[in-house]
């Protein structure tokens, strides 16, 4: 006689089925991608991380000031922020404060392809002196990061005045949605963004493609990926990346500026010892200044026209209240 | 493992402690184990610990993560001496010191590690090396049913198939004296070296970034605080801040997991079998002043010995120890109830074997097949020399001449883990089948970073010299090259596609660059039609197209790297023009074989 199953049993065997069906099902519906293209693509307006001092100040104070004629970057620097209002105008207590300065290569102080040390250090030692409760120093570099940062003579200069100096590694890039002409969704460097107040302390130099490159160019530190693609548009990826970050402060450093084989130099010969410091809250008239301390002009520099056409800021430097100390 | 606590269940931990006290009863005589034995036991599971911990120390440290406490030009060098492990191997010494008739500066430190050897035995395979301490936990930790009970006992005998690796030393010492350090490939401080530091701390690394980057999506604060943190401190202790990948390495890798499986099988496997340099210290070991004695009378066969033993050397009663097998672990003087076994200083020798039973024929036979395969490897043409040679073997900057390379490079792969940039990576078979796993340079992944030297600062044999900073830049010299960089104009935008770019000149890191540019102006055809259909306009652009310079250009690959046509690269580097090679040149100066260098 066959081996029937017996009721129970059977409304087991079903049951258990059932729910293997049943729990697939589920799953598939759950997790059902439908493909296709432009499924996901979102339009609106460019994106903007702004970090500007919000209205006017009461007094006629300068716009932009250059402070030049002595040795000393720690003075200019000094100098240049004094004039312009003093560090406290721009950083409150208790604020977090991002410094961004140009370490983008594995090269000496002299070489002149990074931000001066004492510059960047200066500026740390200012903005804690303004009451900040974290000031972070950060950059995502073109060479070996660890050699960037240390040879650059940046990451001893203001780890010991107490700032956090952030290497950049993978997990810090997030991929967020800019909405420029070019860069539509790029992963960005977070520590960045993650601010109260961002101070960009770029370094005067020539750059072959470019021309120039300065305040609105370092913002390409902002970004990680395959960043080399930005070069085949390199005037409106410039452009994009200062509509969306707009710092609170610009501190170009001139003290040694790099005329020839820029941006990455590596010759001494190729530097002209300046000693002059820009502060300023315009990233595009602190580039058309400093255009000039290469011996360029502005209008050779595509990117400048942009940022004054969007409204980023003025090329027309000498529009502004200009004060030299 | 001591033998089980002869004492009845204690209700305290407290209780057993105190148990533990007392002198170790054993079965049978009831006698206890010398405490200096038990005690030396103990010392040696320390002592693997130790040696384990300080040689994933040094590995975990060969790389440079950078310090706030140095100066901008401070040289970058290792803090500590993280090929030491390599420097002790007395089978690398005389791989390297038969190829290249000399022995590299610290290797002499290998000398120490024979003189412990011919004082204790084979220690270092028992004790110290950490190959045979992740073997000797493998087997303990992961037993198949044959490495149990009485097939335990069985495996644990002398079988003949140990006699392999003497086969092996031979043949290796062999090729070395014929000029090629290829031994080094089945050097356990080289695999372990070569199986961690380029697939497991990197597959590591793979599992935990996904894994601390899927917590950092969840969006909670907390939780993505912690797992920054945890990535913080992973990338500045066990690995670095950006994912390393490595040329081919699921084969390095799969075979340490063959190796640890055959386990199950034969417990240490690799030791007993395959290890030459434990073979290399068998046969210093039979002038070893400490060893074991045996009193075969009081056997009563209860093959607790065997049970236990790491060396398969026979220390059971009825037959001669083999002193060349020993591991010198001392656990079979612990398990032995009867006082058969005695480990001491100057043993008598009537039940000692000192030396392996390897056939004389055999011997001669191996050391012949070792000698013959050089040169008949040599003349494949695959990693030839002298004909056709492949474009991508560009050793790293300061490397010697080939052939004095294949003399010296042992394949540990300390240069790949220590580059920073992730450029140098184990030949596959394009250095032909005797490059086997010896560096070269994959610029796509990485370029070599024109300020660095530390794959000659941790290269334990010469093969890359130790060059300063000043010798590879060319600080009042000429710069040490590795190759050049070439154009594929079919691929690059300027050229080709009319379209500006230059990231390679950008970051070509000569003074001057080895890239120039040709400003130029050109057309360029619009991508879509006029209104009525009409054909695309074509406009006029200035583009700036790059060349380079063979006589600047040091080879290092930046340009390959950076370059944004994304799959096959529009620059790339390969081997001719290095400056180690008189033969491997483009340029006429290059040639002149009377220059100095």
């Amino acid at each position: 006689m066959r081996d029937r199953p017996t009721r129970r049993e059977m409304i087991q065997r079903l049951g258990a089925a059932g729910l293997v069906l049943g729990g697939a099902a589920l799953g598939a519906g759950l997790r059902w991608d439908r493909g296709g293209f432009d499924v996901h693509r979102a339009a609106g307006d460019r994106q903007v991380r702004d970090f500007r001092l919000k209205g006017a100040s009461a007094a006629p104070l300068p716009e932009l000031v250059v402070a030049k004629g002595d040795p000393d970057p720690a003075v200019l620097t000094r100098r240049a922020i004094d004039a312009l209002g003093g560090m406290a105008r721009y950083v409150s207590r208790g604020d977090v404060v991002v410094v961004k300065p140009n370490i983008g290569w594995d090269r000496l102080p002299i070489h002149a392809a990074n931000t001066n040390p004492t510059v960047v250090a200066t500026v740390v030692q200012m903005a804690f002196e303004a009451g900040a409760k974290q000031v972070v120093v950060t950059d995502a570099s073109c060479n070996d990061p660890s050699r960037c940062f240390q040879r650059s003579g940046i990451w001893r200069a203001t780890h010991n005045l107490g700032a956090t100096v952030v290497l950049p590694a993978e997990h810090r890039f997030r991929t967020m949605r800019l909405n420029g002409d070019v860069l539509d969704e790029w992963p960005v460097y977070t520590p960045l963004v993650n601010a109260d107040k961002l101070i960009n302390v770029p370094v005067a130099k020539h750059h072959n493609l470019a021309k120039y490159t300065g305040a609105m160019k370092n913002w390409y530190g902002a970004l990680g990926g395959r960043r080399n693609r930005l070069h085949q548009n390199i005037d409106v990826s410039v452009a994009d990346l200062a509509t969306f970050l707009r710092p609170t402060l610009v501190v170009v450093d001139a003290t040694r500026v790099l005329v020839r084989n820029g941006p990455q130099g590596g010759n001494v010969d190729d530097t002209r010892e300046l000693n002059t410091v820009i502060a300023t809250a315009d990233q595009v008239a602190a580039d058309a200044y400093g255009v000039g301390l290469i011996g360029q002009k502005r209008e050779a520099v595509a990117y400048l026209k942009m940022g004054h056409e969007r409204g980023l800021g003025t090329m027309e430097w000498e529009t502004l209240r200009v004060k030299e100390v | 493992m001591p033998p089980a606590d002869p004492s009845p269940a204690a209700p305290s931990v407290w209780r057993r402690l105190l148990a533990r006290r007392a002198p170790h009863r054993r079965s049978g005589s009831g006698l206890p184990a010398r405490s200096a034995i038990r005690a030396l036991v103990w010392a040696r599971r320390a002592s693997q610990a130790g040696f384990a911990a300080l040689f994933l120390a040094l590995l975990c440290a060969t790389a440079f993560r950078g310090t706030f406490t140095a100066k901008a030009d401070t040289a970058i060098r290792m803090k500590w001496p993280v090929e030491g492990f390599l420097l002790a191997d007395p089978f690398v010494a005389l791989l390297t010191a038969l190829a290249s008739r000399g022995v590299y500066r610290g290797m002499a430190w290998s000398v120490a590690l024979l003189a412990l050897t011919l004082v204790f035995g084979r220690v270092f395979c028992g004790w110290i090396c950490p190959f045979g301490t992740l073997h000797h936990l493998t087997a303990w930790v992961f037993p198949s049913r044959y490495g149990k009970g009485a097939s335990r006992v069985e495996a644990n005998h002398t079988h003949g198939y140990q006699r392999a690796k003497y086969y092996l030393l031979f043949a290796f010492l062999a090729a070395a004296a014929a000029g090629s350090a290829i031994g080094g490939l089945f050097d356990p401080i080289c695999i372990c070296v070569r199986a961690i530091g380029l697939s497991v701390i990197p597959a590591l690394q793979y599992v935990g970034g996904h894994g601390l980057a899927a917590a950092s999506s969840l969006n909670e604060r907390h939780v993505q605080a912690a797992s920054d943190a945890a990535q913080d401190l992973l990338a500045q202790t066990v690995w670095q801040p950006r994912q390393f990948y490595f040329h081919q390495s699921w084969f390095i890798g799969s075979l340490l997991v063959a190796t640890l499986f055959m386990n199950r099988f034969i417990p240490r496997f690799w030791c007993r079998v395959l290890c030459p340099l434990g073979a290399l210290l068998g046969l210093f070991s039979r002038f070893a002043l400490f060893g074991m004695e045996k009193d075969h009378a009081k056997c009563t066969d209860c093959n607790l010995c065997l049970v236990h033993c790491q060396g398969a050397d026979s220390p059971q009663g009825g037959v001669k120890w083999r002193q060349d097998e020993c591991h010198m672990c001392l656990n079979c003087e612990t398990a032995c109830p009867e006082d058969v076994i005695k480990f001491r200083f100057l043993p008598g020798r009537a039940s000692t074997v000192t030396a392996p039973d390897t056939g004389r024929r055999t011997a001669l036979a191996t050391f012949a097949a070792g000698a013959a395969a050089i040169p008949l490897v040599r003349i494949a043409d695959a990693g030839s020399l002298d004909a056709n040679y492949d474009p991508r073997v560009i050793r790293p900057p300061g490397a010697v001449e080939e052939r004095a390379f294949l003399e010296r490079c042992i394949r540990c792969a300390e240069c790949m883990k220590v580059c920073p940039n992730n450029a140098l990576h184990p030949a596959l078979f394009e250095a032909g089948i005797e490059g086997l796993w010896t560096p070269i340079l994959i610029a796509r992944i990485g370029y070599c970073e024109p300020s660095c030297v530390l794959c000659g600062d941790v290269c334990p044999t010469g093969a890359i010299q130790k060059i300063d900073e000043k010798q590879k830049l060319g600080i009042g010299q000429a710069p040490i090259k590795i190759g050049t960089a070439f154009y594929d104009h079919g691929r690059c935008l300027p050229w080709s596609m009319q379209t500006p770019c230059i990231v390679c000149e950008e970051f070509c890191p000569t003074s001057p660059k080895a890239i120039w540019v040709e400003e130029v102006d050109a057309e360029v055809r619009a991508s879509t039609p006029g209104p009525n259909g009409e054909p695309p306009d074509m406009k006029r652009v200035h583009l700036q197209r790059p060349h380079v310079d063979p006589a600047l250009c040091i080879g290092c690959g930046a340009c390959e790297k950076v370059c944004p046509v994304q799959d096959k690269p529009a620059v790339y580097v390969t081997s001719v023009g290095e400056t180690r090679s008189k033969s491997n040149v483009i340029l006429l100066e290059n040639t002149n074989y009377n220059a100095p260098g």
